[in-house]
């Protein structure tokens, strides 16, 4: 099982530089969107059968909105320069956060050994056993984001509200006149 | 194209595939919010996938098809309806005793397995459908079809979007 | 190495962000990132041969118990995908706009014309 994940992050990882190093933009929206399906199979090889679903229709709808958002504009390619000292400060600081990340990843469990199973006052645990009895979702998932955590699935829809705001601000036609006095 | 110079959408094909499949898609869409205590699935997957289907309406017939059956206004109204609906749902959690409480499923709790047997949850699954399918159809709208306008009265006003060509 | 191949992939995205002039480029590289960070999330929660955490009717509980996957992460990640898909908008809404000021993608170009 763990090879699988490792094939797909592989995977992932090819379609993601080829995304960010491709020449035409349009083939690299395309391939932003071979990693996120790519997720949504991680997703469901690993037991998240819910997230997997999501996954696959938001990838859709992000794939339909950076089309139509870069399609009707010029493709022409930006050229590349390098600018020596901004690579030079960009390659440093991402292996210094590489090598952070690595220490990080060492004092990790295991793959496959979940937290909730080392702990024993962990609230998952709590969830799985009491979910059904209390709430009536056979889906804990479900029980989780809409009964015992709700809070977050609100703090998730002021979220969206205030996106779509600033979007609908930002994309106003003309900047906001003041009104003439008299 | 032909010689017309605003194509109205895609081709024929195009649009009868589309009016085949738009009816199932947003079945399945309904399906998915309304099992999603019992199944994979929830309000956040069935409203992403009804707001999938008018984009895909959208995107087949043209947007001053679609923007005339669902406007933008209906598309904004759904989305504070479902976010009003789910505040209305927790606020009627006191009755139980505190902000979100499942007071349904507190007061007489149904046998599990069944489509109503979740209290609340069902109610906040259809809630957040809503929310999160206008939602994402308003931002489709705004950032690929309409833009918002002033008039030189003040009023806000949309307008489709230029093809092609900037400034 | 799962956990490593996953900052491997958030790297990518850190990559795009730091090095790239396209603007569109530079939102894809914040796409990136946010799947690396839903993975890991979702990896921190899987049990070896874990089942989905979702009861049937002839399930066992104490069976259950043993084999199911954590179910907080799927919470949480369920949430921050749609929000990044929000963010997404809002990235991309920016470089329309800035599009339509400049005429170009290009960070540097516009960079150059703002003075």
């Amino acid at each position: 099982m763990e090879l699988l994940i490792i094939l797909l992050l592989v995977f992932m990882i090819i379609a993601a530089l080829n995304a960010l190093e491709g020449k035409d933009l349009l083939s690299s929206v395309v391939s932003l969107s071979a990693v996120g399906f790519g997720l949504s199979v991680a997703f469901l090889v690993m037991g998240a059968p819910d997230i997997a679903i999501v996954q696959v229709v938001v990838e859709i709808l992000t794939l339909i909105i950076l089309i139509r958002a870069t399609i009707r504009h010029d493709l022409t390619t930006v050229a590349e320069g390098t600018e020596f000292f901004g690579l030079l400060v960009g390659v440093v600081l991402l292996f210094v956060v590489f090598l952070f990340g690595l220490e990080a990843v060492k004092a990790l469990p295991p793959f496959g050994a979940p937290i909730m199973d080392a702990v024993a006052s962990a609230p998952s645990r709590y969830y799985l056993e009491h979910g059904l009895k209390e709430t009536g979702a056979a889906n804990i998932v479900t029980s989780v984001i809409l009964d015992y955590r709700a809070y977050d699935t609100l703090g998730e829809a002021t979220v969206l509200f205030t996106a779509i705001l600033g979007a609908l601000a930002i994309l106003r036609g003309r900047p906001l006149k003041k009104k003439k006095k008299g | 194209m032909d010689k017309s110079e605003k194509p109205v959408g895609m081709t024929l094909i195009v649009q009868t595939v589309t009016r085949w499949l738009k009816g199932p898609i947003i079945l399945y869409g309904i399906y998915i919010v309304f099992t999603g205590h019992l199944s994979p699935g929830g309000g956040f997957a069935g409203g992403v996938i009804i707001a999938c289907a008018f984009v895909l309406i959208t995107l087949a017939f043209g947007a001053k098809f679609a923007l005339g059956r669902v406007g933008k206004l209906l598309a904004s109204e759904l989305d504070s309806l479902g976010a009003l609906m789910f505040v209305t749902i927790a606020l009627l959690g006191y009755v139980g005793g505190s902000f979100f409480r499942n007071f349904i499923q507190m007061a007489n709790p149904a046998p599990p397995f069944r489509i109503f047997s979740a209290g609340t949850i069902l109610l906040s699954n259809v809630a957040i459908g809503l929310k999160v399918g206008a939602s994402l159809f308003m931002i489709f709208i705004i950032l690929a079809v309409i833009r918002v306008v002033e008039d030189k009265d003040g009023k806000m006003k949309m307008i489709q979007k230029k093809q092609g060509g900037d400034n | 190495m799962a956990f490593t191949l996953c900052f491997v992939l958030f790297m990518v995205g850190l990559y795009g962000v730091l090095s790239k002039k396209n603007m569109v480029k530079i939102v894809m590289g914040l796409v990136i990132m946010n799947c690396a960070v839903n993975l890991f999330l979702i990896m921190l929660g899987y049990k070896k041969g874990g089942v989905a955490p979702i009861l049937e009717k002839k399930t066992n509980l104490a069976d259950f118990l043993a084999r199911s996957v954590d179910p907080l992460p799927q919470a949480l990640v369920l949430t921050s995908i749609v929000i990044g898909l929000g963010v997404l908008a809002l990235t991309i809404g920016i470089c329309i706009r800035l599009y339509e000021k400049y005429g170009t993608f290009d960070i540097t170009e516009i960079r150059r014309l703002k003075g």
